[in-house]
């Protein structure tokens, strides 16, 4: 196995100022002999004393650092891309490499950095964020489909459910020989193929009261793409809670609407106090969408999501878009924060996680509705 | 000159797919019951049984939301724009 290792610039002096080694190995151990073979004394600086690479050196394969998959064991194949990548002072903290693009990456992304907004800071930026999408159907797909292409480094996802032909005539994700599959494994399956730089972590279970903190604090921005009222009030309470940003859509029919929610400007609780009873809003699958709203409040949620991760412009905070697709009308509406809110008013009651099912009068999710 | 409203599309079964109506009136509480009178079924979509604005249907005048103003006796003048936006929950 011809394996491509990536030296960082403080490790050059070793390899001849070369950026790139070309070296044989079937796993990261036995690449990294290589390099020390061919460039005495590489290895001393990767290996601690016990021969442990030491916290401070990440070691990613294929931008996947390498305690996420086997360690040093990690089997590698021709045309792998290994990078070692020291923290530095000033990042040390940061997760994933805050060092220079691989030539790749730059190509791959040009149109975006070589926007002044953008630039190789704002790239890096992308790499580093983690964004979850709740629901990988009509929302969820164009939203990462375009996180994936942007380079956003973590794409996290919640679906339970498998795909079915209804899904195909608007969710980008899946394609008709997905039919059957679970969902998370098709969105995987396409997001790897747009770009296989980005890590997509699958969480494959219905979002609960149960699980919802033990996701959404794991992210920097949550996306709503739920497909049900008890589902958007518990992503609501939870981001809140956890004080992330919400970015937030809904479509039906013609009409799709978007905002976004940061804590102190106001939540999904002061748009909408409370949920329709049961069957009173109908639901998709009852009244039908247009496939392109979701391609239109998709787009929108991604572009929020970009705006907030590179700081950029004014984002939809404190305003209701909607769209109206038979119009082709897009107006603002105002959004306050509600001071008698339950949730983010002056005097909150709903301090944790409740029965969201219970609250919208609705059955409990089970994985067999195929929306 | 009368008071627009635009009707959102999932309550435009009841108005014969029409998007936008012309109502003359001075109050909100006046334009739910002039929309009842022109499309029965109207009220019963924006009203709980108790007359009350429903929690999950928003009307905004002129982009501003009804709640913060003064609810359904908030005053309406002629050349005003009402948007009725009810929750959905699609993705």
């Amino acid at each position: 196995m011809t394996v491509s290792v990536y030296i960082p610039s403080p490790f050059r002096r070793l390899t001849q100022n070369h950026e790139y080694v070309d070296v044989d190995g079937v796993n990261v151990a036995e690449v990294l002999d290589a390099v020390n073979a061919r460039y005495p004394g590489f290895g001393n600086l990767v290996y601690d004393r016990e021969h442990v690479i030491p916290p401070h050196i990440n070691i990613y394969v294929n931008n996947h650092e390498i305690h996420e998959l086997a360690g040093t064991e990690t089997a590698l194949h021709d045309g792998d891309q290994v990078a070692v990548i020291p923290a530095v002072a000033g990042g040390a903290d940061e997760p994933t490499p805050s060092t220079a693009l691989t030539s790749d990456e730059a190509m791959r992304y040009s149109r975006h950095m070589i926007m002044g907004q953008v630039g190789s800071i704002g790239q890096r930026k992308m790499r580093n964020a983690k964004v979850l999408i709740v629901g990988a159907g009509g929302l969820g797909s164009p939203v990462a489909i375009y996180l994936a292409l942007a380079g956003v480094g973590t794409v996290g996802i919640v679906e339970f459910d498998t795909v079915d032909l209804s899904n195909l005539q608007r969710q980008l994700l899946h394609q008709t020989p997905d039919v059957g599959k679970s969902k998370l494994q098709s969105a995987i399956e396409t997001l790897n193929a747009y770009n296989p730089h980005v890590t997509v972590v699958p969480h494959n279970a219905p979002l609960t009261s149960d699980n919802a903190m033990d996701i959404i604090p794991n992210y920097d921005i949550i996306v709503n793409g739920a497909d049900n009222f008890a589902t958007r009030y518990l992503v609501n309470d939870a981001a809140y809670l956890s004080g992330k940003t919400l970015v937030d859509g809904s479509i039906l029919l013609f009409d799709g609407q978007a905002t976004v929610f940061k804590p102190g400007h106001g939540c999904y609780r002061c748009l909408y106090p409370a949920p329709p009873p049961p069957g009173l809003v109908p639901s998709c699958a009852e009244a039908g969408v247009l496939g392109a709203i979701t391609g239109i409040i998709g787009s929108i949620q991604a572009t929020e999501v970009f705006k907030q991760i590179l700081d950029i412009g004014e984002p939809l905070l404190n305003r209701l878009l909607l769209v109206d697709a038979l119009t082709m009308e897009f107006r603002t509406m105002k959004l306050r924060r509600d001071p008698g809110c339950p949730l983010c008013g002056e005097y909150p009651t709903v301090t944790e996680l409740i029965d969201y099912d219970q609250f919208c009068g609705s059955p409990p999710l089970v994985p067999i509705d195929a929306d | 000159m009368a008071v627009r409203v635009k009707i959102p599309t999932p309550l435009r079964g009841l108005t014969g797919e029409v998007d936008t109506v012309q109502i003359e009136c001075a109050t909100l509480e006046e334009m739910v019951g002039q929309l009842e009178g022109a499309y029965p079924g109207m009220r019963e979509r924006l009203c709980d049984e108790s007359g009350a604005l429903r929690r999950f249907v928003n009307v905004y005048i002129n982009g501003e939301d009804v709640r913060f103003l003064d609810g359904l006796a908030s005053a309406l003048k002629a050349g005003d724009e009402v948007s009725i936006v009810p929750a959905v929950a699609g993705g």
